[in-house]
């Protein structure tokens, strides 16, 4: 494999916090502990655990915790000889309190999240992480809805914050694999820092748009084991791992490990099969946030409207990562139209 | 009528678009727009428009004490930390449009009696003005255990204050749910939206409620939006409030007034309207009282 940086690769498994969405946020500490050891075992870099919508998540508005995200923070780094825990921390969502609180619980690595035109609310929870001595990452969530010199001029506000790396954040799984390839190109050329790549499977691209990343120069990667993540999940892990291994790319990881701890212990735990069904297509092909899918199912039954047609028109208003109460107030609304039609 | 005298610090957006809603105040006189900048819109507008304008600041308001009983400040926490000590010893009441919060949390569809004593009196956040007054409306018949809003704004009306400090956003508005709407417990979220034409204000209010009464729930916030319509016009419920076991939803829009500000700006609108509000309750309170002082 061809890559135009030779930095390593770091896989960070986000199957603990993406997948929360996917588990409703009922994880419980023994599972958590569970996939952490097995992960640790297999020699993963870097291991997410936090809240599907990040520290401070657990609300009416995403679905609460089963279980205090801290307690599931502090079960992992207990866990966890040589994989790092690592956060996301979504400003107006969680604060810099919570970041501490993580920070304290041995948590070494945070993820800092906005929209894709929106970097400037993370200035003070960038300089905070690094003043805690935290690894520090900029996530630029929605990527598929800015081109590429926006993309360049906000990762550009992360760099000057602090940030240790951009990631560029396909949060609807809408990308294209041209489009991730002058996205990361477009960064690799105007940051000084690494740039990273966060996939959705949602039109199936997910694994190949990471390759794509990888050869234009990103180094930080994430996938989740099984594909448990928000919509259609993420880049496999262990298929992304195995992929990468053909093509002469070692990262250290055990890949017949991970393969195990796919088929007999993520398996198991995942509520229903994360094939690309109609709903998680429709994410991906109307460029909407993965983890809207369970929400706009839920409000589909209730006001008895096909979950297809709210996650569209909540395409074309362009909603934005976060905003799940638009998909019951567009559901009302949906449903009150069809009722003056009839 | 006689009118009490006000003076504005901090010749921003928010203070410019204050002083375009004092304008049609009948119990306060605006008499004066205090800056730092002489070259800033706000100043200049102010002049234009027949106000006193000063470029140095606080000391204006120390060198003509009488320019106002009652002043407003629009600049930045840290500024009113030290305008507050200055307005205390010169006796004035100080409305608080900062986030430093010297003085207790005000809603202006909220009790207005309880705080008529106090001399320094804080906003809140945008997000708190819009939603403070719905939980507190079902609060009032339902006893509301937590309590949780959403508020959703375009990126285009959130200035730079409010990018670089967001969580003195959402950890001002928790308190605000708390000690003004009466939730025992509190969360804010703020999410910026870069929608284009830029999207109205849109705030969704969750609470848990220990007395379930859809009918009473539901006349309290349609009577709540009634009182907060007759500072802000354009607040209006976007849905019938939804019920779920003892959970009520209630989506909200907030449409401003178009004054300085463009009207999706409904947030800061509501901010400097619920302002001027207050500050018309402090002065008829102040009338009244010398009104008894003359009569007696």
């Amino acid at each position: 494999m061809r890559r135009k940086s030779d930095k390593p690769i770091k896989i960070t498994e986000v199957c603990l916090r993406d997948g929360s969405h996917v588990m409703q946020h009922q994880y419980t500490e023994d599972q958590v502990r569970r996939v952490a050891r097995e992960l640790d075992e297999a020699g993963m870099h870097y291991i997410e655990v936090s809240h599907g919508d990040g520290l401070g998540g657990s609300t009416l508005q995403y679905g609460k915790s089963l279980v205090d995200e801290m307690k599931l923070i502090e079960a992992a780094v207990d866990e966890c000889k040589n994989s790092k825990v690592a956060v996301l921390l979504i400003p107006g969502i969680g604060t810099v309190h919570e970041l501490k609180q993580a920070h304290d619980l041995g948590a070494s690595l945070v993820r800092v999240a906005t929209h894709v035109t929106e970097a400037d609310v993370s200035a003070q929870h960038i300089s905070m992480a690094r003043e805690l001595g935290m690894e520090t990452l900029g996530f630029l969530m929605m990527a598929h809805m800015a081109p590429p010199e926006k993309l360049v001029e906000q990762a550009k506000l992360m760099e000057s914050y602090g940030a240790q790396a951009v990631y560029v954040t396909d949060s609807a799984g809408a990308l294209l694999p041209h489009e991730v390839k002058e996205r990361i190109a477009a960064l690799r050329d105007s940051l000084s820092i690494e740039v990273g790549f966060h996939a959705h499977n949602n039109l199936s691209l997910a694994v190949s748009n990471t390759l794509a990343a990888i050869e234009e120069g990103a180094t930080r990667i994430d996938g989740s084991i099984r594909c448990l993540g928000a919509g259609a999940g993420n880049a496999q892990t262990e298929v992304l791992l195995s992929v990468l291994d053909r093509m002469g790319v070692n990262l250290g990881i055990d890949i017949y490990k991970m393969m195990d701890i796919a088929e007999t212990i993520v398996g198991p735990m995942i509520p229903r099969p994360q094939e690309i069904n109609r709903g998680s297509l429709v994410l991906g092909y109307a460029g909407v946030y993965s983890s809207f899918l369970l929400h706009a199912e839920r409000a589909g039954q209730r006001f008895g409207i096909d979950s297809r047609d709210i996650l569209i028109e909540l395409g074309k208003r362009k909603v934005v990562g976060g905003q799940e109460d638009m998909i019951l107030d567009v559901a009302a609304e949906l449903a009150k139209a069809r009722k003056q039609e009839v | 009528m006689v009118k009490i005298k006000a003076a504005i610090i901090g010749s921003g957006n928010i203070g410019t678009d204050l002083m375009y809603k004092l304008e049609r105040s009948e119990v306060i006189e605006l008499t004066a727009m205090i800056g730092i900048d002489p070259e800033s819109d706000g100043l200049k507008r102010a002049k234009e428009r027949g106000y006193l304008a000063y470029d140095n600041g606080i000391e204006a308001l120390k060198h003509n004490p009488d320019l106002a009983e009652i002043v407003f400040d629009a600049t930045s926490a840290k500024t009113h930390v030290r305008h507050a000590k200055v307005l205390t010893e010169l006796g004035k009441l100080a409305i608080d449009l900062t986030p430093a919060a010297r003085g207790p949390f005000v809603s202006p569809a909220v009790k207005t009696d309880t705080y008529l004593d106090e001399k320094n009196v804080n906003m809140i956040t945008c997000g708190g003005q819009a939603t403070i007054p719905i939980v507190h409306a079902i609060n009032s018949v339902a006893d509301v255990s937590y309590a949780e809003i959403v508020a959703t704004i375009s990126s285009k009306s959130a200035g730079p204050g409010t990018r670089a400090n967001i969580d003195e956003f959402t950890i001002t508005t928790r308190r605000g749910i708390e000690e003004v709407g009466g939730a025992d417990k509190g969360k804010a979220l703020i999410i910026l939206n870069p929608a284009e034409p830029p999207i109205l204000m849109r705030d969704t209010i969750y609470c848990e409620v220990k007395n379930m009464d859809e009918a009473a729930i539901t006349r309290s916030i349609k009577q709540m939006v009634e009182t907060v319509k007759e500072y802000v016009p354009g607040y209006r419920l976007k849905q019938e409030p939804l019920f779920d076991g003892s959970r009520v939803t209630v989506f909200l829009e907030v449409e401003g007034a178009g004054d300085y500000f463009p009207v999706y700006a409904g947030n800061l609108d509501i901010m400097t309207a619920a302002a001027t509000r207050v500050a018309e309750d402090f002065a008829i309170h102040m009338l009244e009282k010398q009104s008894v002082e003359t009569k007696g």
